[in-house]
């Protein structure tokens, strides 16, 4: 309940974030004192910095949208004037007036502010279906006395993940399969418990740690007949010790990245793992998921950051025994464990690698006649290994939205697309901006460094006919990558519905497989009866030495579809089916799920898929962790 | 067999088609200078990669595929890459087209004029036109023609220009280029010339595999090749040849391009300007060498009227669609895709399925005029029929024809009689009117002259030029005909055995018309339906019986195929009785001929086709394919080894002698 502690703590909280979003929009603002909190755990892991200040509460309901992305008090809107607008005072653009947003979403969707379709206002409870308890499982879980609740909201609230369909369905209100119970282990050792009563009396547990799922990995089955226990991992969130001569860090994997990144800050640390989730999304959901960070290039992705793992497995606790920074042991158990997507145990301490606080950010961008031209850029940068913290390459597309979100400038009166033509093509000559696109790039370490790193790549760029286009592009797009989650509600609002995916390719690939699944989504839409052209759009997300992970973007307007979830899902299988086709992988980072099963032979062969099959037999015999993803 | 779905038949109900409209009209009534002087912008492919032809050739010598290639060579040739790369780009050289678009305004000129000449009209279906306007912007386009003359290819470009579409980059024999000047100016206007055969020659082979991906993936121009690889001299359709075909599918199976457009082309002639040209060449006249000063000479037949020409551009057909289902595009994810791979035995066994499919939505779009009809009962008379009854005749042909879903040309509301007439008039070099009679007319044996070898020489040519004609309309008939064959042979109304001789005849055939490999049990059954519909033939479950009315149509049907059968058992009887079991193939054709002569001098034959050089290649590749013969090389030489006993039983089931064996064939 909103008490008046609730409300500064949700201040403190909403300065915690702004600093957090500083990371990567201006320099830190001075330090922030953050209370120690006395919370209690049965566990005898020796403690330190047991910061209890977090920035998504117990109770999720109490800041966080139930049908919608993120924080209930930040969202966009169109106002009176039919100008869009962001509310809140979370983001730096909250609170801003975005002029352009309108005329690209109209002229992009075919939508009309007139036509709305609003999402039902609140949660039903009523609708919510009673839970099928175990009785005696719950009692003893009370004796071991660990938290518990059969409220309906704390269980509709972990019953999905952010997939378009199931927020779609939470919009209309209608609620599907849902946890029976909730549980908070606040510990390792609460964990075991869990685990032991739940294999004891044949409960089904699914770990739920930031619920930022794209893959339908947090649904539960509707075959599903045994009760359903949602382990909810959001209070095991300390860090436990920091090791400043091996540069390593012990945390408890109910961590959100937030909570992460601002206490290692404190101590002058980082991971340096920054997936767009970052704000949501647990340790213990990277570990399962396989999770990739923006800044990989510099921190590496969630497989090369962890030292060490504990996961409670229905066999009991695997971990290694040291933490040697590298074994030749067989094959690495640490990778059962990452990309399990919680179907063999819950993930409860991990040991992460920490840097050193760096000492200077730059941000950048390079504007490219075009995207074949950009995407030989980023080949360029990834065969010297000279890649920065992030660069990313937004098609023409992505590039004018962007543009669309540009906050209040001079010239309202200009059309979106005048102004733009007027700006690009007085600025860069030649440049056709149906044709152009857009690199940004972020820079990280000293300072000297950072800027021979920063004329290097530009070098690069220039020969490859990329423009500098300034630092605040490249800020602004990054500052995006926190707010596009929360334009798809607004689309929502107004019949458009879309989605984003991802995938991995080798780079002699890339463009046909951009081109194609493109082309491929168009062509899908029209044949399904979409009545104007989709959104389909991509950039390039990650460098690797072989290869780029590149990201889709996907929406249209679907007035006049009859069931336009199912014509959703058909495009972005459809989608999926071009990408394996054209040499992309089945998932570059967002994990298998249940929405990506169906290719899972295909991708891993039989044999493959067989031994993750008895795996899973030899440590979860009875399927307590039943979620029923990638297999 | 991935034949079974790509090509389905059930709906060969009357198609609906587009209209036609005559483009020399307009010729003649407005100047041929300003036209061929016109403001040329086609509309071009949306994801053109602008570049000129010169460039071309760079972007392909410097494409990945061919250095992989000529590393490769260099290695194992010991040559430096240098030597060999030169030896890439002299390849190129030869082969590389220079469009020019004075080039084609000088054509456009000089074609308006010969065109008017030559044609009383030249009719397009515009809907077709529009089609592949729309198809061009949007994915790479292949244009594949029927090829009967020398006439399609030009014609081709002339009316691109003519609609305003992007000219097409034409894949052609070199033999063009012995004729200095004519190949240079078709160079200019598109050509590109590849040599006729380059099998182990793994250069030339990659500098032309990705000279032609080159233009298709950059949309560089629409690529025009002839599927049948040759033209064909009996207007039969040819069987397709699939390696250019399987070059521009796999751009798309490598996920290099979206999509391709296939574009099927019917382009038919009322008359052939190479007609007794064709003849004389299935009968051992060489071949001329196409030589600038033989084209030259065809200026005399400028003269002559050769009716009318009909161009129908098929609905594009996506590769994208086709390969749905039957080509898994994954399989190239593990290779680098400039290294190249032979195909997979089923991308293979796909490209072929296409290839035919690709041949008959020719075949279906193709114009027949009465003429074909009327030639067709011509030839079953060789003493001549009376008009009265020809016209009896021709008039049910042209029902049984449209029912089967032919595309007839035939002048609206005109008495039959009176279209018999206007036909024989166009053909009067091949029959006439004579005592109240109409038949076919021989050249006049001048004299005392002529040997008695010659006489006959010369009834083969109007025999097989008026072939030629019946033969356009084959392709409507040949299913329904050889169950005909089928029925009477099989001698039951099972129809399991009745199957197993529609199988056989379809195997034996195969080389003859366009059956679609591995199709057997649709050709069946379309040929059931057929039947059915037109009331000749009863189908239950178990039988396939003819029906009380069914007498004429399945007698008319068998005869249609008599002049393959006899002419088949004419080849099987020439190995059996006339020579050793070892024969030099270069001497089979000649031999055939000679043997199949003799027949016809003591009178014991009376079909001219068995003169034919091309029914008998056809005759033998089949016995190769049934095993009855066997090619062995041994240097230079190819000889033929004949199983006597086994071309013996199969010229006795040609004849119907014998009942074909009754393999185990539980598909139906
Ligand atoms: C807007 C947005 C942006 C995103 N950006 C990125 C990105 O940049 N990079 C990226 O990699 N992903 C991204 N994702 C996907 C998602 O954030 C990741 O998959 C993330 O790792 C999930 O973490 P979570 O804590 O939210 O896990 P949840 O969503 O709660 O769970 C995900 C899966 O992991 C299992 N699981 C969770 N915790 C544990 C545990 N402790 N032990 C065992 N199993 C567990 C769950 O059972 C479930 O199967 C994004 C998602 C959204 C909505």
């Amino acid at each position: 309940m909103a008490s008046n502690t609730d409300i500064s703590e949700r201040q403190r909280s909403a300065r915690q974030r702004l600093r957090i979003i500083a990371g990567h929009l201006q320099k830190s603002e001075g330090n922030e004192h953050t209370a120690l909190s006395a919370q209690e755990c049965k566990a005898e892991t020796p403690r330190s910095n047991a910061a209890k200040v977090t920035a998504v509460p117990k109770r999720r309901q109490e800041i966080l949208k139930w049908n919608g992305w993120g924080y209930s008090d930040s969202r966009f809107f169109f106002n009176k004037k039919g100008q869009a607008e962001f509310t809140g005072r979370r983001y730096r653009l909250s609170g801003l007036i975005l002029p352009s947003l309108k005329d690209w979403f109209e002229g992009t969707f075919g939508a009309n502010l007139q036509h709305k379709t609003p999402a039902t206002a609140s949660l039903n409870v009523s609708a919510v279906p009673p839970p099928n308890l175990n009785e005696l499982f719950v009692e003893e879980l009370k004796t071991a006395g660990v938290a518990l609740s059969t409220d309906p909201e704390d269980r509709v609230f972990r019953s999905h993940g952010h997939c378009l369909h199931e927020i779609f369905a939470l919009r209309e209100g209608r609620i599907g399969k849902i946890p029976d119970l909730v549980v908070w282990p606040s510990c390792h050792d609460d964990v075991v418990k869990i685990v032991e009563l739940a294999c004891k009396h044949n409960v089904c547990l699914i770990p739920y740690g930031g619920g930022t799922s794209v893959s339908s990995a947090l649904e539960c089955p509707p075959e599903e007949t045994r009760s359903i226990v949602s382990l909810d991992t959001s209070q095991m969130n300390r860090i436990l010790w920091i090791d400043e001569k091996n540069l390593t860090a012990h945390v408890e994997a109910g961590i959100i990245g937030q909570d992460l990144e601002r206490q290692l800050n404190e101590s002058g640390y980082c991971t340096g793992h920054e997936p767009d989730s970052m704000e949501f999304s647990s340790l213990g959901g990277w570990v399962a998921t396989r999770a990739s960070g923006m800044k990989k290039n510099i921190y590496g992705n969630i497989e090369d950051l962890v030292v060490h793992i504990k996961m409670v497995t229905p066999r009991g606790v695997i971990e290694k025994s040291c933490q040697g920074p590298r074994l030749s042991t067989g094959p690495d158990i640490h990778h059962f464990i990452l990309g399990s997507e919680g179907t063999l145990g819950v993930v409860t301490e991990v040991t992460m690698k920490i840097r050193p606080l760096p000492e200077y950010q730059k941000y950048g961008s390079v504007v490219f006649p075009n995207f074949q031209q950009g995407v030989a850029c980023l080949r360029e940068v990834a065969k010297q290994r000279c890649a920065p913290a992030s660069i990313r390459l937004m098609d023409n597309e992505q590039f004018q939205f962007g543009h669309a979100l540009k906050p209040q400038v001079s010239s309202i009166f200009t059309s979106f697309l005048e102004g733009l033509k007027k700006f690009y093509i007085t600025k860069f000559k030649g440049f056709d901006p149906h044709h152009l696109c857009v690199a940004t790039l972020l820079f990280e370490g000293d300072r000297e460094k950072v800027l021979q790193h920063e004329k290097q790549v530009y070098d690069i760029a220039a020969k490859f006919g990329g423009l500098a286009a300034g630092e605040d592009n490249g800020q602004r797009g990054y500052m995006l990558t926190f707010v596009i989650a929360y334009l798809r509600d607004l689309g929502m609002d107004y019949y458009v519905i879309g989605e984003s995916f991802e995938t991995s390719v080798p780079w002699d690939r890339v463009l046909d497989l951009c081109r194609n699944v493109k082309e491929r989504i168009v062509r899908e839409c029209k044949e399904r009866g979409v009545q104007f052209p989709p959104l389909s759009t991509c950039r390039v997300t990650q460098t690797y030495d072989a290869g780029a992970c590149v990201y889709f973007y996907f929406a249209f307007n679907y007035r006049g579809l009859s069931d336009p979830i199912h014509v959703y899902e058909q495009v972005e299988h459809a989608a999926r089916e071009e990408i394996l086709a054209n040499g992309g992988s089945l998932s570059h980072h967002h994990g298998v799920g249940k929405l990506r099963k169906e290719w899972m032979r295909e991708t891993v062969s039989n044999v493959g898929l067989g031994m993750l099959k008895s795996v899973k037999e030899y440590v979860d015999p009875n399927n307590i962790f039943g979620n029923r993803n990638l297999l | 067999m991935a034949s079974k779905v790509i090509y389905s038949l059930r709906d060969s109900t009357p198609k609906k088609r587009d209209d036609f409209e005559d483009i020399l009209e307009e010729r003649r009534n407005s100047s041929d200078l300003r036209y061929a002087l016109k403001c040329y912008t086609p509309a071009v492919y949306r994801n053109l990669v602008p570049c000129k032809s010169s460039m071309l050739k760079n972007l392909v010598l410097q494409s990945e595929p061919l250095r992989y290639v000529i590393e490769q060579v260099s290695a194992e040739s010991g040559e430096s890459r240098e030597v060999v790369q030169e030896e890439a780009s002299q390849v190129l050289e030869e082969m590389a087209h220079r469009l020019q678009l004075s080039t084609v305004r000088f054509f456009a000129f000089t074609l308006s004029k010969a065109f008017k000449a030559l044609y009383r009209s030249v009719r397009v279906n515009e809907e077709g036109i529009q089609r592949l306007q729309q198809a061009i912007q949007e994915h790479p386009v292949v244009l594949l023609p029927s090829h009967r003359s020398y006439i399609d290819f030009l014609m081709m470009s002339y009316l691109l220009f003519t609609y305003d579409l992007a000219l097409p980059v034409i894949a052609a024999g070199m033999d063009f280029i012995s004729m200095k000047f004519v190949g240079e100016m078709l160079r200019m206007s598109g050509a590109f010339f590849i040599r006729r055969s380059f099998g182990g020659d793994r250069l030339y082979w990659a500098v032309f595999s990705e000279y032609v991906k080159t233009i298709l993936r950059n949309g560089y121009a629409p690529i025009e090749f002839f599927l049948e690889g040759t033209r064909s001299r009996t207007a039969k359709s040819l069987t397709p040849k699939t390696g250019l075909l399987n070059i521009v599918m796999e751009p798309f199976f490598k996920g290099e391009v979206f999509d391709v457009n296939l574009v099927p082309v019917s382009i038919s002639y009322e008359r052939i300007l190479e007609e007794s040209l064709y003849a004389r060449e299935l009968l051992g006249v060489p071949k001329p060498k196409e030589s600038t000063s033989g084209l030259l000479k065809a200026r005399r037949i400028l003269s002559e009227d050769f009716g009318t020409m009909h161009v129908y551009f098929g609905a594009p057909v996506s590769v994208r669609s086709l390969a749905q289902s039957h080509i898994n595009r994954s399989q190239y994810n593990l290779v680098p895709r400039h290294i190249p791979q032979r195909p997979a035995a089923d991308t293979q066994a796909f490209v072929n399925d296409v290839a035919f499919h690709l041949v008959r939505l020719q075949e279906e779009n193709m114009v027949l005029k009465p003429w074909a009809l009327i030639s067709t009962l011509l030839l079953k008379n060789p003493d001549g029929v009376e008009l009265s009854t020809l016209t009896q005749q021709v008039d049910w042909l042209r029902r049984l024809a449209l029912s089967f879903g032919a595309f007839l040309d035939w002048p609206d509301g005109e008495p039959c009689s009176k279209v018999i007439s206007s036909s024989l008039t166009t053909h009067r070099n091949l029959a006439g009117v004579s005592g109240g009679r109409v038949r076919l007319v021989f050249p006049e044996a001048s004299g005392a002259g002529l040997s008695a070898e010659e006489a006959e020489f010369n009834r083969a040519v109007t025999v097989l030029s008026c072939g030629s004609y019946r033969n356009q309309m084959l392709h409507v008939f040949v299913r329904p005909a050889l169950l005909a064959v089928a029925m009477h042979s099989a001698n039951s109304s099972r129809r399991d055995e009745i199957y197993n001789c529609f199988d056989f005849l379809r195997n034996i055939f195969s080389n003859e018309f366009i059956l679609c490999p591995g199709a057997s049990v649709q050709d069946f059954e379309e040929a059931c339906y057929l039947l059915v519909k037109c009331g000749a033939v009863q189908e239950s479950q178990q039988e396939v019986v003819m029906s009380s009315s069914g007498q004429a149509t399945l007698s008319f049907l068998c005869s249609l195929m008599e002049p393959f059968l006899q002419g088949y058992q004419v080849v099987c009887r020439y190995l059996c009785e006339d020579t050793q079991e070892d024969l030099p193939e270069k001497n089979f054709v000649p031999a055939v001929r000679n043997f199949a002569l003799r027949l016809i001098l003591a009178g014991s034959l009376k079909c001219y086709e068995a003169l034919s050089s091309d029914l008998q290649k056809n005759a033998l590749a089949a016995l190769i394919r049934l095993k009855a013969v066997k090619k062995v090389k041994t240097g230079d030489q190819v000889t033929l080894k004949i199983n006597k006993m086994a071309v013996n039983s199969l010229e006795d089931m040609l004849g119907g002698k014998i009942p074909t064996q009754k393999p185990v064939l539980a598909r139906l």
